[in-house]
């Protein structure tokens, strides 16, 4: 093998395998202080921990909701926290087949001598921090890089700069017990065409693969979390059918089969045309040996949170639509999604778009 | 798409999933001039463009033979050969659903500065030469890229040197309407074991789909070829289950979905070996999106050969023999080989010969 295959690879390759379970797939509420601050915001209510705790807790507790997720992406501030009534999240999730998961990476800085391309820092201590989320029950992590689009972008630095960040940050994560979400996210943001957005991604996911090979990753025991293939924001949008084919094609040319599970980004898409696009993905009549599901982050919690809108009164209408927006991803999985399962209506489909969003 | 836009994607497409169509694979008739003259010296026959083309006249109109073939790789020499009775084998194949290739590289040469690695030749006018061979009725090409397993190989310079020839080959194939196959054979010379193969092919595989990425390469109009993954000659030999499992793990850690097939070589086993192997890997449960089929060579010929002996008098009793292994093999593409082809003469014999060059 070209794989280490350390003390962990038997649960590495269990839990990876358990995330990808057809039907279920990642809650990624893992936004950092100041992210969590900028929805809070939008909902009026104040950036100060009990609010923070209230809201992860209003999503942990929705009855039924945590029966489609496979694995919940925390910040690491969420996973010592605990319900109102004291008990810790971690057992909550837990007691309820879902698997803790971290982020890991410490945000992205800027590549001296490109045009605004950044890679993602995080290496220093990571095997020691992996070490204390193990113990505090994580057993998977998460680590975003960043690529974007442009007339000269993304450079070949940028590419090899990423992926050889994430293929490290996997195999730390795999000699201390978490299953690595390996993300190479390409950015949305763009005039440029679907066909652009699909070579761009299966380069830079061959180079991924590349990275991960040359660093005796054991692929069996990761997850990928990639962006759709899209047309650029400033296009014209496209149907779910063409979103499906491009996606499924890139994956199909540069992810090996050893790879247990696909767990896509939102980006900015709406709750909607996120359900809508992996629907399409699981109904294509193609050959697919990895499972295509979610790990939404503002995908699944946009109508959520502004049901919640920071009101105790208003958390079991909150829960209700974070139950029907999780059914729906789960059906997506399966690829029987019946459409219109949209919650609160126009909240669903308001695009979640940001320019040059920042985490 | 990061791959480019072919006038014959289309086509490449059709083809190669079509060698990979289960139940069938492929012979690999291109031994070169000198090479086929080292297998007829072996039955006291003449090597000369008489006996060549008998040989090859043998196998193409074996009765029943070409239902369990898909293709066949051809020398240039035979590419323009004919029946004795005047019909060009290429009609021929083409008749008996068979789509004829052609081995388009030059051989190896070595690597200063390494401990005897190669580099394999043959790009400058390949592009030529690809039209060429498409207009005499080719639509698929082989080139052979060589590595060895020792102490301090396959180096870093050798894996990179090979997997970007290949990716280069590859490309311009696919410019001139042949469906690549991409040849990455690891020598299985040495004393090292199955795990130190495993390795070793998953890390020269990698190399080799970053290539074909790199040079914009449609890898659902290409075929690969790799070894099986197997203990070194000099180790002591496991079961077929074993090589099967530590095969289909490699390719599931490297190969793309979008590739329709994987083409085995036979390297020196048996032809017995060979097609057991085969059939272990068809039966193994696990996550397989490519088909498992052949491209074998001596492990499809030796039996046949042998029987043959170069006389005319033994051309039936020789075409049984290859009708034997190609069914069998054919069998071992769906797991359900059991092991009852005729065991002529010659079958279980180890092909295996030491650095052996084509």
């Amino acid at each position: 093998m070209s794989a280490f295959v350390g003390k962990y690879a038997d649960e590495l390759i269990k839990t990876a395998k358990y995330i990808a379970t057809p039907g279920k797939g990642i809650l990624a509420a893992d936004e950092s202080t100041g992210t969590i601050g900028k929805r809070l915001a939008s909902i009026n209510v104040e950036n100060i921990e009990s609010n923070r705790q209230s809201l992860r807790e209003l999503l942990f507790t929705s009855p039924g909701a945590l029966s489609y997720i496979s694995g919940v992406i925390l910040f690491e501030e969420t996973l010592y926290q605990k319900t109102s009534d004291g008990k810790p999240f971690v057992d909550v999730l837990e007691e309820n087949g879902v698997i803790p998961g971290i982020k890991v990476d410490k945000g992205v800085v800027e590549l001296a001598g490109t045009n605004g391309e950044t890679t993602t820092q995080g290496l220093d201590s990571l095997g020691q921090r992996c070490q204390q989320y193990y113990k505090a029950g994580a057993r998977f992590a998460k680590w975003r890089a960043v690529l974007k689009i442009g007339p000269t972008e993304p450079s070949e630095l940028s590419i090899q700069e990423n992926a050889k960040g994430l293929a490290r940050y996997a195999i730390i994560c795999q000699e201390n017990g978490l299953v690595p979400i390996v993300e190479p996210e390409v950015l949305t943001d763009g005039n440029h065409d679907i066909k652009k957005c699909a070579a761009v991604t299966e380069t830079v996911l061959a180079a991924v693969y590349k990275a991960l090979n040359d660093h005796h990753v054991l692929l069996e025991g990761t997850l990928l979390k990639p962006n759709m293939v899209t047309p650029g924001s400033d296009s014209p949008k496209v149907g779910p059918e063409v979103i499906a084919e491009y996606t499924v094609a890139a994956l199909r040319r540069t992810v090996p089969p050893a790879v247990p599970g696909v767990v896509f980004l939102s980006g900015g898409q709406s709750e909607e045309e996120a359900t809508l696009n992996l629907d399409a993905m699981n109904k294509l009549e193609v050959l697919k040996p990895w499972t295509l599901s979610f790990s939404f982050g503002r995908a699944l919690q946009q109508s959520t949170l502004k049901t919640w809108a920071g009101k105790k009164e208003n958390v079991t209408k909150a829960q209700a639509t974070f139950l029907v927006r999780c059914k729906a991803n789960s059906d997506a999985t399966i690829g029987k999604y019946a459409g219109g399962g949209a919650g609160t209506g126009s909240a669903a489909s308001e695009s979640l778009f940001e320019k040059g969003y920042k985490y | 798409m990061s791959c480019f836009k072919s006038k014959y994607t289309d086509e490449l497409i059709a083809n190669a999933a079509y060698i990979g169509t289960p139940g069938k694979g492929i012979l690999a008739a291109d031994e070169s001039t000198g090479t086929i003259g080292k297998r007829l010296a072996s039955i006291n026959v003449e090597n000369v463009e008489t006996n060549r083309r008998a040989l090859r006249e043998l196998l193409f109109t074996t009765p029943g033979a070409l239902q369990y073939l898909s293709g066949v790789i051809l020398y240039e020499e035979t590419l323009y050969q004919k029946t004795a009775a005047g019909k060009p084998f290429v009609e021929l194949l083409k008749e008996g659903g068979v789509l004829p290739g052609i081995k388009v590289d030059k051989g190896t040469v070595e690597l200063a500065g390494t401990n005897g690695e190669t580099t394999t030749i043959g790009l400058d006018g390949l592009g030529d030469r690809c039209k060429k061979y498409y207009e005499a009725g080719a639509r698929f090409a082989k080139w052979r890229a060589v590595l060895k397993i020792s102490a301090n190989e396959p180096s870093e310079l050798a894996i990179h040197e090979n997997a970007y020839g290949l990716a280069r080959y590859a490309v311009i194939c696919q410019e001139n309407g042949l469906v690549p196959i991409v040849e990455p054979e690891i020598l299985v010379d040495g004393s090292h074991d199955i795990e130190k193969c495993a390795y070793v092919t998953e890390r020269v595989l990698a190399a080799c789909y970053k290539a074909l990425n790199d040079h914009h390469v449609i890898l659902e109009g290409t075929l690969l070829k790799p070894n099986m993954v197997t203990p070194g000659s000099d180790s002591a030999k496991v079961a077929p289950e074993v090589i099967a499992e530590h095969t289909v793990r490699a390719l599931q850690r490297t190969v793309p979905a979008a590739v329709p097939a994987i083409v085995f070589l036979s390297g020196g086993q048996s032809e017995e070996e060979a097609t057991v192997n085969l059939n272990a890997m068809n039966q193994l449960k696990g996550k397989k999106p490519w088909s498992l089929t052949f491209s074998y060579g001596r492990a499809l010929q030796q039996s046949t050969l042998k029987t043959w002996a170069g006389k005319e008098e033994n051309v039936e009793k020789a075409q049984a023999a290859f009708l034997a292994r190609a069914r069998a093999n054919s069998e071992a593409t769906l797991g359900g080989y059991k092991g009852d082809a005729n065991l002529v003469d010659g079958a279980s014999e180890s092909l295996h010969v030491k650095d052996y060059k084509y």
